[in-house]
């Protein structure tokens, strides 16, 4: 089949690679119909997210056909189409049977398990296309993907859907809720978010639709700034205003009641710190940029709700831990739960409470993946999703 | 052998946490150059059920990555094949010192095994219905001079490791009724 290959730093090709196969008993093979270049698909494409090896297959938001089904897997049936959340997960550990899908004990395997128990004290779960850290699964940027505990993660959709309303189950339509659940949102509260990428703005809305008083986006992406208005959000352009200043203005002095660090480990900035970040990783003293972040703690209001859904993966300095404990700040943040979170969503965009293809900017072949990945990071003000359809055009 | 998890003088920690290798005063089979390897893992299944597959020890190679083969010569006897580096494999008899159904079993090398070892296997309720905590404590006597070096490497360098890798695929197959797995070309096929 063809498959995007990461070959290394800024270096994705479409490559010819065997066909995966049911292994595991749970094992279900999916025929990808539609896939999407994630925001932290930019994070391998830079390589800032270690242990990828030349010719992994990436992509962890996909959806598609069941075309073959393990023996122990009596819940899919051949001909379903499904979402495939990102996270791989049992369902029976510990973990799983609390919902907390992302630290399942069981989906990476004992090999690779190791490297981040050594980093992270713990091993953690295996997701598609994510590196050797999270198992070394193939991922979705492929014509078909072995989905392991397949009676567990995909979820089915029912006909007459088109794929680029559902697509975003996948990954970035959880992670946007799941950060602005952890804000615990009550309907007096501010709530300020970070970057207006795609699971910003999804977090703009989730947050909205769980009840915020006020949502406001920041970023310095004009473009991206309009999609978040047009949600609701009042936008502040952080190359032109100061941020803790604006936001303490736009609060009476109060500031945030809760802030959400959609950004991650490769925020942009122009301050001194931001500056000797960047420094740092080019010379691997540190792996994260965390500019935004400490920017997010000093501008959280005391005792204020701090949700951080950007991805990191290492270690930085200059972590302003004395404002964290001073203030009070509560904190909460991982990798989502999607599985959790997959029904109540499918629910309501079913029911046209929630739309996401506007973020879709974007459509293009397997075959044009390579200039996707280009494109998406060198013109994040106009591409704000690229969509693959491996298959072509598909009709529901 | 004594347990060899008991708890120190100073703290509640078990012996195998220990940063440095001291050793337990006055633990007779215990000499100074074994290696004690330790390590616990949460099973969700009831503890009877987790004795019962580990104390067929045909099933073991189906999670211990190294062992080849294991043949049972009667109710306490079985013959181990285990693969060492480098392809090369090391064989020994073991019988099994203590068998408390549902709850512990206990092996030893007989004499002229290559390397001397000794485990065992515990199992305990957990609290908070949270499953069964299996327990797994080895100790190695590893060979020393030229002849042993490479058996030495294995026994010596890796059981920690081992251990630790065989015990999440024992978690794996017992929660999950299967093994986890990215190995290309066709479980995770790769360029």
């Amino acid at each position: 089949m063809r498959a995007l290959t990461w070959h290394g730093k800024h270096d994705v090709r479409v490559d010819t690679v065997p066909d995966p196969k049911i292994i595991n008993p749970r094992d279900a093979i999916i025929k990808i119909t539609s896939t999407a270049i994630c925001g932290s698909d930019l994070h391998l494409y830079d390589h800032t997210i270690p242990t990828l090896k030349a010719g992994d297959v990436l992509g962890h938001e996909f959806m598609g056909e069941v075309v073959e089904v393990g023996p122990g897997n009596s819940r899919l049936k051949v001909g379903q189409r499904v979402v495939v959340p990102f996270v791989i997960a049992c369902g029976q550990c510990f973990f799983c049977k609390q919902q907390q899908f992302s630290a399942c004990d069981n989906s990476n395997p004992a090999e690779t398990a190791d490297m981040s128990e050594f980093l992270y004290g713990y091993p953690m779960t295996g997701a598609f296309g994510y590196s050797h850290l999270t198992g070394g699964y193939a991922g979705g940027q492929a014509e078909y993907v072995r989905v392991p505990f397949s009676d567990v993660g995909p979820i089915v959709i029912p006909d007459g859907i088109e794929d680029e309303k559902v697509l975003f189950l996948s990954d970035i339509l959880p992670t946007g809720w799941m950060a602005a659940e952890n804000c615990d949102i009550k309907p007096t509260d501010t709530v300020a978010v970070w970057g207006a990428g795609p699971v910003g703005l999804f977090a703009v809305q989730s947050a909205l639709a769980l009840g915020a008083h006020r949502v406001i986006s920041i970023d310095h992406y004009p473009h991206r700034l309009d999609l978040a208005k047009a949600l609701g959000a009042e936008v502040i352009n952080f190359e032109e205003v100061d941020v803790r200043e604006a936001l303490v203005e736009m609060t009476g002095g109060i500031g945030p009641d809760a802030c959400i660090d959609a950004v991650g480990m490769e925020s942009h900035g122009v301050s001194a710190d931001a500056v000797m970040d960047k420094v740092k990783a080019a010379v691997k003293l540190v792996t994260d940029r965390t500019h935004g972040l400490r920017q997010v703690i000093i501008a959280c209001r005391k005792g204020g709700k701090l949700s951080i859904p950007g991805v990191y993966g290492g270690v930085t300095d200059k972590f302003p831990i004395g404002a964290l404990m001073e203030k009070g700040l509560s904190v909460k943040s991982g990798q989502t739960h999607v599985q959790k979170y997959m029904p109540q969503l499918l629910q309501m965009i079913l029911e046209g409470k929630l739309d996401t293809t506007f973020l879709i900017s974007h459509r293009l072949s397997l075959e044009e993946a390579p200039t996707g990945y280009k494109m998406f990071k060198e013109q994040q003000n106009e591409v704000t999703k690229v969509v693959l359809k491996p298959h072509g055009e598909t009709r529901h | 052998m004594s347990d060899p998890i008991a708890h120190t003088a100073h703290d509640d920690a078990p012996l195998s946490a220990a940063k440095h290798p001291a050793r337990p005063e006055g633990e007779p089979n215990q000499a100074p150059g074994d290696v004690l390897v330790g390590r616990s893992v949460t099973i969700d299944r009831p503890r009877e059920e987790l004795y019962a597959f580990w104390r067929d020890f045909t099933n073991l190679p189906r999670f211990m990555e190294n062992v080849r083969h294991v043949a049972i010569k009667d109710g306490t006897h079985s013959h181990w094949v285990v693969e060492g580096p480098a392809g090369k494999t090391v064989e020994w008899d073991s019988a099994i010192t203590a068998d408390e159904p549902g709850r512990l079993i206990a092996w030893r090398s007989l004499d002229g095994a290559s390397v001397r070892n000794s485990g065992q296997v515990e199992f305990l309720d957990s609290p908070d219905d949270r499953g069964t905590v299996v327990r797994v404590t080895l100790t190695y006597d590893p060979p020393a001079g030229g002849v042993g070096q490479l058996i030495a490497k294995l026994f010596q360098r890796e059981p920690k490791v081992q251990a630790r890798q065989d015990l999440r695929r024992f978690k794996q197959l017992m929660e999950t009724g299967e093994v986890a797995t990215a190995q290309p070309p066709y479980a995770a096929p790769r360029a």
